[in-house]
């Protein structure tokens, strides 16, 4: 498919759209230098992953994420910065010196590179047939509680273990005493 | 609209959010770019279960349990850091060397 056919497709304008604000926010959310901005900038990648996901018609993940990711994991990154104390402007102090993000960046750009070139090679031109309708959180349901029950019920176990496990390790530990600031 | 687009989309960001986990010294925002990295494996799975039209929508309810996973993760990890911030007043990673040779 070429690249003006790509673009005459009005859908693949939507993509775009969505697509370049999604990746260059999560550029800045590796690279900004300023922390509460950084946790800012994901909340317009994973804004944007949720927008892509409403186009494709998974209504359901879309709306999750929206709900579990900007309302309340986002809080807790913005409250972990506030309890640890972060510097709040700007910092060189929150990435490594550029010997190593040199490799680092290397890395990254081969790992794209060689995923890249494997969809390109077994994907190319494979259209997604884009639904009439979204699909019904009915039959997502239905989904999970027969043919991923157990997968269901795991989760939900791991969910608690990480709910008490959070307690625990947050707790201030009555055997220590208590900094009272006076 | 191909399934390409949406597979270079999300190795482009896992591969992003790769480079913040390697490169960042704050432990909050190495979380930060694990997010990134889990909200690229979604596009993945969710790309990939439209383009299949699956009948059970497998690929949306895997999608759901990285959510629940990844919140899991997040609160743990910002309880972990905050454990370590208290007993060490620092969240950088590069001062926790305390089982290095």
């Amino acid at each position: 498919m070429s690249v003006g056919d790509w673009l005459s497709e009005l859908a693949n304008w939507v993509f775009l759209l969505l697509a370049i604000p999604t990746l260059v926010a999560s550029v800045m959310v590796v690279s900004s230098k300023n922390v509460v901005r950084a946790v800012l900038y994901l909340v317009i990648a994973l804004a944007g992953t949720a927008a892509l996901f409403l186009m494709l018609g998974a209504e359901f993940v879309g709306w999750t994420v929206v709900l579990v990711y900007l309302g309340a994991v986002i809080i807790l990154f913005l409250i972990g910065i506030m309890i640890t104390r972060a510097p709040l402007t700007k910092s060189v102090e929150l990435s490594e010196p550029m010997s190593a993000k040199v490799p680092a960046a290397l890395l990254s750009f081969l790992l794209f590179g060689v995923v890249a070139w494997a969809v390109v090679q077994s994907f190319d031109s494979k259209v997604i047939p884009l639904p009439d309708e979204a699909t019904r959180t009915a039959e997502l349901g239905y989904s999970i509680f027969t043919s991923w029950v157990i997968p269901f019920e795991v989760v939900s176990f791991v969910l608690l273990a990480a709910l008490i496990g959070g307690i625990v390790l947050a707790r201030q530990d009555p055997a220590t005493p208590v900094e009272q600031p006076r | 609209m191909t399934i390409v687009q949406f597979i270079l989309l999300g190795a482009a960001m896992f591969s992003v959010g790769l480079y913040g986990v390697l490169t960042r010294r704050n432990a909050v925002l190495i979380l930060a770019s694990v997010e990134v990295m889990l909200a690229a494996v979604n596009v993945n799975l969710v790309a990939f279960d439209v383009y299949l039209a699956d009948q059970a929508s497998t690929g949306q309810v895997f999608a759901l349990f990285v959510i629940a996973l990844a919140a899991a993760e997040a609160g743990i990890g910002i309880a972990i850091v905050l454990m370590i911030f208290r007993n060490r007043h620092s969240a950088d990673v590069d001062e926790l060397d305390l089982m290095r040779y």
